[in-house]
């Protein structure tokens, strides 16, 4: 396939297609600047600020945007909360549809056959994959990304964290935990 | 199309294997087949719907067996063949043999990408009143559409509950089949599992799928 992609890259960059430093530009910028760490700024700052908890859930691109981040996120990006009667998992079945603002490149599993043809039927199994295994009654919440509108999950506050700052919580967050194939990690994972 | 894409609710692929990291791109190839993605998918020559139905159009067995970036290398491969922006022969030889024609937008240069990586709005005003309410019992249509759609049909033919309006949004199955940019309200629309699944679904599980106006009718 490298060859493949040199190809059509040397020909659309000599016909005047494309501008390889435009390509650099991207390829760098989902190397080191746009990733789940930004989705974990926004989980933080929700699990800290109860008003922008609410902002967010109302409008989830709005609400990211007052807080002036560096990287702009795209209309129509939904915030799911779990609580303790609801775990929400999102997934794309007829493609990858993904929220790249706030979590960056997918996961080649959420792009895999077998993340999206069970996870509508089998949420239940999918997390077991994960080694994430929920009451028996919990509602199981799962959003196929059919359209241009994109999800992320709100997962739980761990017990234990009153009075943590924003980052500290932030370091709580995990890339699975925002998709909703996992939880936030416990308190005990994460020094003083 | 009722094509290998549509993968909802399929048994067969095993488990999900996520290992604990992994790196953001596996070889150098794919941020380059990311990249040129982008570039050109932003030059009007062709929409995301129309770039969603060129990969859903690969051979089943091509699609299955191709990792998602060689999925996005062989639909740009094969858009720029069908608009006319590079020949097989160019393909083959890994050069020009001529200069480009001119782009339906000039492409992004390093100082304008930064405006490419962030989403693009797909609502528009809309034209005409919502026909469903929040908490309207709605069916999803019986439709098996040749052309592209976003309706999967693990979710036709059901019955469910209008969750959240979310406004006018760009129909993808106009843009595609007819070539036209036609606005629909889109609503999120939940099932229950055993509407979708039978009696033996788990009971606590919950779907929604985001639904155009027109694969809806009244329950």
């Amino acid at each position: 396939m490298q060859l493949r992609v040199r190809a059509l890259e040397t020909v659309l960059t000599e016909k005047g297609y494309v501008d390889p430093e435009a390509l650099d530009r991207i390829v760098e910028a989902y190397e080191t600047r746009i990733g789940p760490h930004i989705g974990a700024r926004v989980v933080a700052r929700a699990w800290a600020d109860p008003a922008f908890k609410q902002a967010l859930l109302a409008d989830a691109s709005r609400a990211i945007e007052m807080l002036g981040l560096e990287q702009k996120v795209g209309d129509h990006l939904i915030a799911v909360e779990n609580t303790s009667s609801t775990h929400n998992m999102i997934v794309c079945t007829l493609c990858s549809c993904y929220p790249w603002d706030v979590l960056g490149l997918p996961p080649a599993w959420y792009k895999s056959t077998p993340y999206r043809a069970r996870t509508v039927k089998e949420p239940r199994a999918v997390l077991a994959d994960f080694g994430v295994t929920l009451p028996a009654d919990k509602t199981i919440r799962v959003w196929d990304s059919t359209a241009e509108t994109r999800f992320i999950v709100l997962p739980m506050r761990p017990e234990g964290t009153e009075g943590w700052s924003e980052e500290r919580l932030a370091s709580l967050v995990t890339r699975d935990s925002m998709i909703g194939t996992g939880l936030a990690k416990p308190a005990s994972e994460v020094g003083a | 199309m009722n094509g290998i894409h549509d993968l909802g609710g399929m048994d067969g692929f095993g488990k999900v294997k996520a290992p604990p990291s992994e790196p953001p791109f596996h070889n150098a190839w794919e941020g380059r087949a990311l990249a040129l993605n982008r570039i050109m998918g932003a030059t009007g020559e062709w929409n995301i719907d129309v770039g969603r139905y060129w990969i859903e159009t690969l051979p089943p067995a091509v699609y299955l067996t191709s990792s998602y970036y060689r999925k996005w290398m062989l639909r740009l491969e094969r858009l720029c063949l069908a608009r006319g922006l590079v020949t097989e022969d160019e393909l083959a030889s890994g050069h020009a043999s001529g200069a480009g024609r001119p782009l339906k937008k000039k492409s992004a240069t390093a100082a304008e990408v930064d405006g490419l990586l962030v989403r693009r709005s797909y609502s528009r005003p809309a034209t005409a009143a919502a026909r469903f309410q929040v908490g309207a019992r709605v069916r999803t249509k019986n439709i098996h559409p040749v052309s592209h759609t976003r309706l999967p049909r693990f979710a036709r033919g059901h019955t469910g509950t209008i969750e959240r309006i979310q406004g006018c949004h760009v129909f993808p199955d106009a843009t595609v089949a007819e070539g036209v940019e036609r606005p629909e309200w889109l609503y999120t629309v939940t099932f229950e599992g055993a509407e979708l699944w039978g009696p033996d679904a788990d009971p606590t599980v919950r779907v929604s799928i985001e639904a155009f106006e027109p694969y809806l009718e009244a329950a």
